[in-house]
């Protein structure tokens, strides 16, 4: 099937297979591998993007339902060459290790905060639910999210 | 030195993050080569089985399959093997072959490959293969596998006993416990957990023919041991013939540690077929074919005063080793569990004895902490036992037993020669108490308990064991471990001035490419900027036994240092022939040479390495460039400690635990970034924690694993935990220059005791003494409702 999906700004018509998911027509078919694959049962939140300006886990999607649509993945966070402040603040914060889920985990923030742009620590935990990371002990993953939306 | 202490022990941002927050980094999966091919493996349905017959036909026939292949096409590739044996006692060894033949004893145990152009091709033809199968009887718990008639999984372990083993005297621990006015007896099961790194697994490997020589991309913690086992142990060539490169790799907690049979047939088919071939491992995979840890059957006996001075301690362990052995696995209910159960207490009489056991389970070895947590949790969970029998204050018995600080070094004797290099046990409480306010607790939980909540407070005051090294301890004749676990570094100051240092060591989340910058940094005084890491590529770095038991700090990071120390001789020597200076009147200091007392007139190190890579006016007989190498085998284990507090509130209607506190107070010695070590230790109580109350692999009696999957089960999520208080001691160890000991392990190690203690002391009530983990709702609500644990 033929798709036309806009990716972090830029237009890609391609021929998909329909089974074929979101993820993999990111990864194989525009080679942006930021976006990575941690399970296959959608539990785990590292495939986070944004679809129509809404969180999806594109490993649950397929890349026909994304055709029309509009897609930022973690490569398309960055503006005019600098850091997005959720990004600056998952450095500053040590809010990683391994990095392995940290590219879903910030745009599961970058939703968060989009949706509520002051929340507090509880609403930040709850929030992340979607997510799972096994290095950081989500601690400072709660602290950078904080520092992004600037919340004492 | 001023700037020195200035860089090492600061928050430096970690300069690996970057390419990692732009998802510019290159994780395994994210590797593409021309004409790669994608291998999927199936995988036996059955934990014990004989395999009759395998037709392969039909998948060999589907379109885009390029190769179908069982066992028996491997028969010339040797069995893995079993690196890490069990020292000074008979070990019978089974280990997994890159795709079993004859037989499998386990569920996920690997029987056939499909290579096709692509996943999806690979993984249609799976489904196509035809197994005949003879379904035998299986078991999956370790005591039961070792009592006549159970099922027998190998000819040459009769009883299913992979290894029996012990440590300390018997003879003296039974009679201390006659001897002694309390001894309380207590079962407690260490189950079994899925390490459960948030990458997978996965291998590509590129043979090229014309040199007979091997390209291989895995996902490892020690590519060089990788490198060595396949090379020499596997395939029987030389170990020039194979470069093993670890890329970005996504967490590892021990299980990427050890060398599994899908890297060998990788390697195997990229051989056969001419072709770079991958396999990643997908998530249900992970869960039955990646090594899982733990997984302990423990009786334990502890004999004290009524003062509450222990005087004996007495274990017997079952450990689950599962179907075949992995890399290490027989190391770690043995030395490093055994070895390490006196604690942070003076125990005159130990005796511990251990089975490892052969079940219809999936392969057992290190997982973070790895024998330290187990021998932690028999300890802390006795010393409570005690405290509880004898009507004692958990924290009195703990300070009456501490090992004194004038103690150090202290022979606990069961560890086999070595002793704990420093510690201040009781500081590290004192400081944790004080942060928890232990008096005021202890009202308030009266309180509490008169409106019917029951709150717990639970203590671990912990030692753990890092930098496991020693070549003459570790070593064959000693611990049985098949090398001495030296490491090594290369230090280069280039002729810019910028250094790059190469290391044997592996970083899969820890920061050395920060930590070992600040220590070159503050060593040479010059911009951790200036300073670049590599590492986990054999080609380009020098040989090391990889990154595990929080070793990389203590001991490869020593490497380093030692490096560091022989470049600023040589800069010291060539800086006064460049100042015209004896060379015993000059000093380095802040990244400049210069005659003492004289800083005005200096030669930088920038300069200073300038002038030795350009070599034309070197002092006589100096050879040009600043390098060097080190190999660095430390004398002794460095030995962590600290104490964890767990705070937690029981629902008398649901049987949930709420953890409301979690205090952490640990002495890793000295720390090279504080930020960087509290991220581990925030990391390591979320694991630990996790096995106190939710996480464990179940089997059930045939061997299926019913937790196999991120839906069944329970990695924790961020809204269970409450925010850490974390604070440390620092006293640093005499072992190595920098003071270093460790901290990747310790918060996996000390937590399931504080929790599962503060579980017990909260339902103390109902009059719980035990309750085995992971502590979930229907377990205590069984016990709230009178119908025991």
């Amino acid at each position: 099937m033929k798709v036309s999906i806009k990716v972090n700004g830029t237009l890609y018509e391609r021929e998909v297979e329909p089974r074929m998911l979101l993820v993999h027509f990111l990864r194989e078919e525009l080679g942006l591998t930021g976006t990575n694959v941690g399970c296959d049962t959608s539990q785990c939140g590292a495939c986070n993007v944004h679809l129509n300006g809404q969180l999806v886990k594109s490993c649950t999607c397929l890349a026909v339902q994304a055709d029309g649509g509009e897609v930022t993945t973690i490569e398309g966070l960055k503006s005019n060459g600098h850091l997005h402040p959720m990004q600056e603040a998952f450095w500053e914060k040590h809010g990683l290790q391994c990095g392995f889920c940290t590219p879903g985990m910030i745009m599961t923030s970058v939703a968060l905060l989009q949706s509520n742009p002051h929340p507090t620590d509880e609403e930040i935990r709850h929030g992340l639910e979607g997510n799972l990371c096994r290095c950081t002990g989500y601690q400072n993953i709660v602290a950078a999210v904080k520092a992004a939306a600037g919340t004492k | 030195m001023a700037a020195a202490e200035k860089i090492i022990g600061s928050r430096i941002k970690r300069r690996e993050d970057p390419r990692l927050i732009t998802g510019e980094a290159k994780y395994l999966e994210d590797i593409q080569l021309p004409g790669l091919l994608h291998a999927a493996i199936l995988r036996s349905p059955h934990a014990h089985a004989k395999i009759k017959s395998i037709d392969t036909s039909k998948a060999a026939k589907h379109p885009g399959v390029i190769a179908v292949y069982t066992g028996k096409d491997f028969a010339d590739v040797n069995p893995m093997p079993c690196a890490w044996q069990a020292g000074k006692v008979k070990n019978n060894v089974n280990t997994p072959r890159v795709l079993e033949i004859d037989r499998v004893t386990f569920t996920g145990a690997g029987v056939a490959v499909v290579v096709a152009e692509d996943r999806y091709m690979a993984q249609d033809a799976l489904e196509l293969i035809h197994v005949d199968y003879e379904v035998l009887p299986a078991v999956v718990d370790a005591e039961k596998a070792t009592k006549a008639g159970a099922p027998q999984l190998h000819e040459n372990a009769p009883n299913n006993i992979a290894l029996e083993w012990t440590c300390g005297t018997q003879d003296t621990t039974d009679r201390a416990l006659k001897e002694a006015d309390v001894v309380v007896k207590q079962r407690m099961i260490n189950q079994r957990l899925i390490p459960t790194p948030m990458e997978t697994r996965g291998c590509i490997a590129q043979y090229q023919a014309a040199t007979e020589e091997w390209t291989v991309w895995m996902t490892s913690q020690a590519p060089h041991v990788m490198r060595l086992l396949m090379t020499a142990f596997v395939f029987g060539v030389p170990e020039t013939k194979m470069r093993v490169i670890s890329p970005q790799i996504g967490g590892g907690f021990g299980a990427k540690i050890f060398l599994y049979p899908e890297y060998c047939l990788m390697a195997a088919l990229s051989r056969k077929i001419g072709r770079p071939v991958k396999w990643m491992e997908t998530r249900s995979e992970n869960y039955i074919a990646t090594t899982h840890g733990r997984d302990h059957i423990t009786e334990i006996e502890v004999g004290a005063k009524r003062d509450g001075t222990i005087t004996a301690l007495k274990v017997n362990t079952y450990a689950n080793l599962g179907g075949v052995l992995s890399t290490i696995a027989p190391g770690i209910p043995t030395t490093l569990y055994g070895r390490m159960l006196s604690g942070t207490y003076r125990i005159p009489n130990i005796f511990c004895h251990v089975y490892g056991v052969y079940t219809n389970t999936g392969m057992v070895d290190a997982y973070r902490g790895a024998g330290r947590p187990e021998a932690t949790y028999v300890i802390e969970r006795a010393v409570d036992l005690v405290a509880h029998e004898l009507g004692l204050d958990p924290v009195a018995v703990r300070r009456k037993n501490f090992i004194p600080p004038e103690a150090f070094p202290y022979d606990p004797v069961i560890l086999n020669g070595l002793k704990y290099d420093s510690g201040q046990y009781a500081k590290a409480l004192d400081l944790a108490l004080k942060m928890l306010g232990y008096e005021n607790f202890r009202k308030e939980q009266a309180e509490a308990r008169k409106q019917g909540r029951y709150l717990g407070v639970g203590f671990s005051s912990y030692v753990e064991i890092c930098g496991v090294a020693p070549s003459a301890w570790i070593g064959l004749p000693g611990e049985g471990w098949g090398a001495g676990l030296w490491e090594s570094a290369n230090v280069r100051v280039h002729l810019t001035g910028k250094v790059v240092v190469t290391t044997g060591s592996q970083s899969h989340g820890q920061g050395h490419e920060t930590s070992v910058a600040q220590v070159v940094a503050g060593e040479l005084g010059i911009s951790v900027d200036d300073v670049i890491v590599q590492h986990s590529d054999t080609l380009g770095t020098p040989f090391g036994y990889g990154t595990y038991g929080s070793r990389s700090t203590a001991v490869g990071t020593v490497a380093v240092y030692n490096s560091l120390q022989k470049i600023k001789e040589k800069a010291k020597l060539l800086g006064a022939h460049m100042l015209e200076a004896a060379p015993e009147d000059v000093v380095f200091e802040d990244g400049k040479v210069f005659v003492k007392g004289s800083p005005d007139q200096s030669k930088t190190i920038q300069e200073i390495a300038g002038a030795a890579a350009l070599a034309y006016s070197l002092p006589p007989g100096m050879e040009p460039f600043l390098d060097n190498t080190s190999y660095y085998d430390p004398p002794n284990c460095t030995f962590p400690f600290g104490t964890h507090i767990c705070v937690v509130e029981v629902d008398k209607e649901t049987g949930e635990v709420k953890i409301k506190r979690y205090i952490a107070i640990d002495d890793v010695g000295k720390v090279i970034n504080p930020m960087i070590v509290e991220g581990q230790v925030h990391g390591g109580i979320v694991q630990g924690v996790a096995q106190a109350l939710w996480e464990g692999a179940v089997y059930d009696d045939n061997g299926q694993l019913l937790t196999g999957s991120l839906m069944d089960y329970a990695i924790p999520k961020a809204d269970f935990f409450p925010t850490f208080e974390t604070d440390r001691t620092e006293t640093p160890t005499p072992v190595n220059p920098l003071g270093v000991k460790g901290a990747g392990e310790t918060g996996t190690i000390a937590s399931t005791p504080a929790v599962v203690n503060a579980i017990v002391d909260a339902l103390a009530p109902f009059g719980v003494k035990h309750i085995d983990m992971p502590v979930t709702p229907p377990k205590v609500w069984r016990i709230l409702q009178g119908n025991g644990g």
